[in-house]
């Protein structure tokens, strides 16, 4: 490599490294500073981390979250890894194309926005699909946004908003698989469905581990679906559903940035920890 | 990499962390500020523009006051009123404080409860203490500034008053032979009438989050009673609160009582011609009747709210009104302390522009006698809105935790999957107690 290459390519990485210092580290050094220091600045031990977990709400909204995350990661690994194997069939033609658009459409709106589309489509009163709201037994807004129903309807927003760009990103990896690897199994006699099992899947594992990886630390970070669902049902449906929530919650309504802090550290401890074992076990950074 | 290179690596990774750190700690000393209960300090007093924040609604107010006063200079933002407990201003004070800089100098909000926070937080400065003269204050309707009162210390100045009434349909009363309640007793009765006579229309409604504080606080249930800075007496299972919950029962299970909320779609698609009666606030004429369920002209009328048979105390709820607060960083507390005055209390705007009842007596009157010259109304509104603003039960106070958020989170659901309400109210008791506890309240029965 030549001396400016090599320059040029620190350049870049050095910007890099700026703004994940700048906007990554620093942030969060500064929440577990505060996570283990009081009001006044002082170390305060664990007893944020202790104030938060015998705080009413805390056990509810690990449940919540907990509840939500399987629904959500279960339905994301399934139906993603479904709808690229159909869009990789159907790639020939020219409803593959129309597919691949329809698929990305939803991750292009804003997270916010795309919740705001899912108020007007649960609503009765309002909604194109009324129809089929009625039908499900739901007359009201209220009765939607019923306890019950929330890890459904938040499993339903998120993966509306976020699996069409998981959808793509599998669909290139499915790409990445060598014809000849795929012909060489439809000579020895395998069908749509033993290809997939035996030899598509098993090649997209690592992209599987790499969307679950992420998947898991977004989940884990619910927030905006049920603090809009919140705003828009006047507080039936979850003002402090999620762990995140909670956390927001005694930064801005207690007036406790520490233990909100404590909350976010522990978020950050459960993402760190699950994507390791996950990069452990599946061998990830392996080489090919 | 060798052992002692990855070591040093490691070292120098730690020193850099423990750098950042330290360069954190210098920057992040802000903690919570200090409070202004005791000895009002303003700051040095450079006088120049007033920030004034205030929601949509109120910036016609900021407009005129613009207008009358061309020598101040003013800076108008407009935010959401901290509109259904959003917050908004608690947030950014909250991180004001810990930059130490970009306080507003006058804030409208639509809560009630700003004290609960702004006070502790030393945002808010004492109004009563030489700022604002005792003879303008002894002006405010009685009672219309206990939610700005601390510890006998103003904080805050009322806008408006949203003292609970009985709406009607006078013509559909007239026509159906009905007598407006005077008691609740012959409230609930005429509710089971409707249900057998003309089913499918209205006698109140109990969806709204604010539904505690329309019936339950009417009916001086003790849920919400904040004995002290710090303190709230909670009793939800008291006669005066499951005599209500009791009421609203009847009427929800023959459906005179709609569940649902009255700002929502499907309420102003499906129910808007079918009210006979609705217990409400001062604003439902404007807000609910004129701009959401457009009832024509000429059709609602207002009665003084019932009350329980021998009860020698008449009592009403209330919903909402908002307040102005001073901000304890003002350095033109002048020009601050002129706006703020003015804007409550001036007949320009708050008894001739202002949506809302005035929470100032005599700009009050300037308002009712433009609500009768308005003609949308089928009787004189003046004098049961008038009565009803000093009868708002003072045992309902106005802590930091939002009493209607919790209604919202514990009953409203119950209610629409059909739990009749005097079954939830224990539960409601544990839910105020809970939320209370963890905004740092002791909590008596």
């Amino acid at each position: 490599m030549t001396t400016a290459r090599r320059g040029s390519g620190q350049l870049f990485v050095a910007a890099y490294v700026v703004l994940l210092i700048a906007f990554g580290v620093i942030p969060t050094g500064y929440a577990v500073y505060f996570a283990f220091t009081d009001a006044g600045d002082n170390f305060a031990g664990l007893s944020n981390f202790v104030q938060a977990a015998t705080d009413f709400r805390y056990f509810a909204a690990v449940g919540h979250v907990a509840l939500y995350l399987v629904c959500w990661l279960v339905s994301l690994v399934v139906f993603v890894v479904g709808l690229a194997l159909l869009l990789h069939r159907l790639t020939a033609d020219a409803a593959g194309k129309a597919l691949r658009f329809l698929y990305y459409i939803p991750g292009a709106l804003a997270g916010a926005a795309s919740v705001m589309v899912w108020l007007f489509l649960l609503d009765p009163a309002v909604s194109p699909v009324s129809g089929l709201l009625r039908v499900a037994g739901f007359d009201t807004f209220g009765q939607v946004v019923a306890p019950g129903n929330l890890p459904v309807l938040f499993t339903l927003i998120a993966f509306w908003t976020g699996a069409g760009g998981w959808i793509v990103v599998m669909y290139g990896a499915l790409n990445n698989i060598s014809p000849d690897l795929l012909e060489a199994a439809r000579i020895d006699g395998a069908g749509p469905w033993q290809t997939a099992w035996r030899i598509q899947i098993p090649l997209l594992r690592k992209w599987i581990v790499y969307m679950v990886i992420l998947a898991f630390a977004g989940g884990t970070q619910l927030f905006v679906e049920p603090q809009l669902l919140s705003q828009a049902s006047v507080g039936v449906a979850g003002r402090d559903y999620s762990l995140n929530q909670l956390s927001y919650d005694f930064a801005f309504q207690n007036n406790n940035v520490n233990t909100a802090a404590a909350i976010s550290v522990e978020l950050l401890l459960v993402g760190l920890v699950v994507a390791g074992v996950f990069v452990a076990r599946s061998g990830f950074f392996d080489a090919d | 990499m060798t052992g002692q290179v990855r070591a040093a690596g490691v070292r120098r990774l730690a020193l850099g962390v423990v750098a950042v750190l330290a360069a954190v700690t210098a920057c992040g000393n802000g903690g919570s500020a200090g409070g202004a209960q005791g000895g009002f300090q303003p700051v040095p007093q450079t006088g120049g523009k007033i920030t004034v924040w205030v929601d949509s609604t109120r910036l016609p107010a900021a407009q005129l006051y613009q207008k009358q006063h061309p020598a101040v200079q003013l800076d108008v933002v407009t935010y959401d009123g901290d509109a259904n407990g959003s917050n908004y201003l608690q947030t950014k004070v909250g991180l004001f404080n810990r930059t130490r800089s970009g306080w507003p100098d006058v804030v409208f909000s639509s809560q009630n409860n700003e004290t609960a926070w702004a006070v502790p937080a030393g945002f808010t400065a004492p109004l009563n203490k030489g700022q604002v003269p005792d003879a303008t204050l002894s002006g405010w309707t009685a009672g219309a500034n206990d939610p700005c009162t601390v510890d006998g210390t103003l904080y805050c100045l009322r806008n408006d008053l949203a003292q609970t009434v009985l709406w009607y349909d006078a013509s559909l009363m007239q026509s159906w032979g009905y007598q407006v309640p005077k008691t609740w007793e012959e409230y609930q009765a005429l509710g089971e009438r409707v249900a057998a006579e003309h089913p499918g229309y209205l006698v109140g409604a109990a969806g709204d989050s604010f539904a505690p504080e329309i019936y339950l606080w009417a009916s001086k249930c003790g849920a919400n009673e904040i004995t002290g800075p710090k303190q709230v007496k909670v009793n939800t299972t008291s006669p005066e609160c499951t005599r209500m919950a009791a009421l609203l029962d009847t009427l929800v299970k023959n459906k005179t009582m709609s569940t649902g909320s009255v700002f929502s779609s499907d309420f102003a698609k499906n129910a808007a011609d079918k009210i006979l009666m609705l217990p409400g606030p001062s604003w439902f004429g404007g807000s609910v009747f004129q701009e959401s369920l457009k009832t024509p002209a000429g059709r609602i009328a207002v009665a003084p709210l019932p009350q329980w048979a021998g009860d020698p105390a008449p009592s009403v709820g209330n919903v909402g009104g908002g307040t102005w607060l001073l901000s304890a960083h003002s350095a033109n507390l002048k020009d601050a302390t002129d706006f703020l005055t003015w804007v409550t209390t001036s007949d320009e705007y708050q008894g001739k522009v202002a949506p809302g009842y005035p929470a100032y007596a005599a700009a009050a009157k300037t308002w009712l006698a433009k609500q009768s010259s308005g003609k949308y109304y089928a009787n004189d509104v003046a004098t049961p809105l008038q009565v009803a603003a000093s009868q708002v039960w003072r045992g309902w106070g106005y802590g930091q935790f939002s009493q209607e958020a919790i209604w919202a989170a514990t009953i409203t659901p119950g209610l629409t999957a059909g739990k009749s309400i005097v079954s939830m109210l224990p539960e409601w008791q544990t839910a105020i107690t809970n939320y209370a506890q963890s905004n740092g309240y002791e909590v008596t029965r």
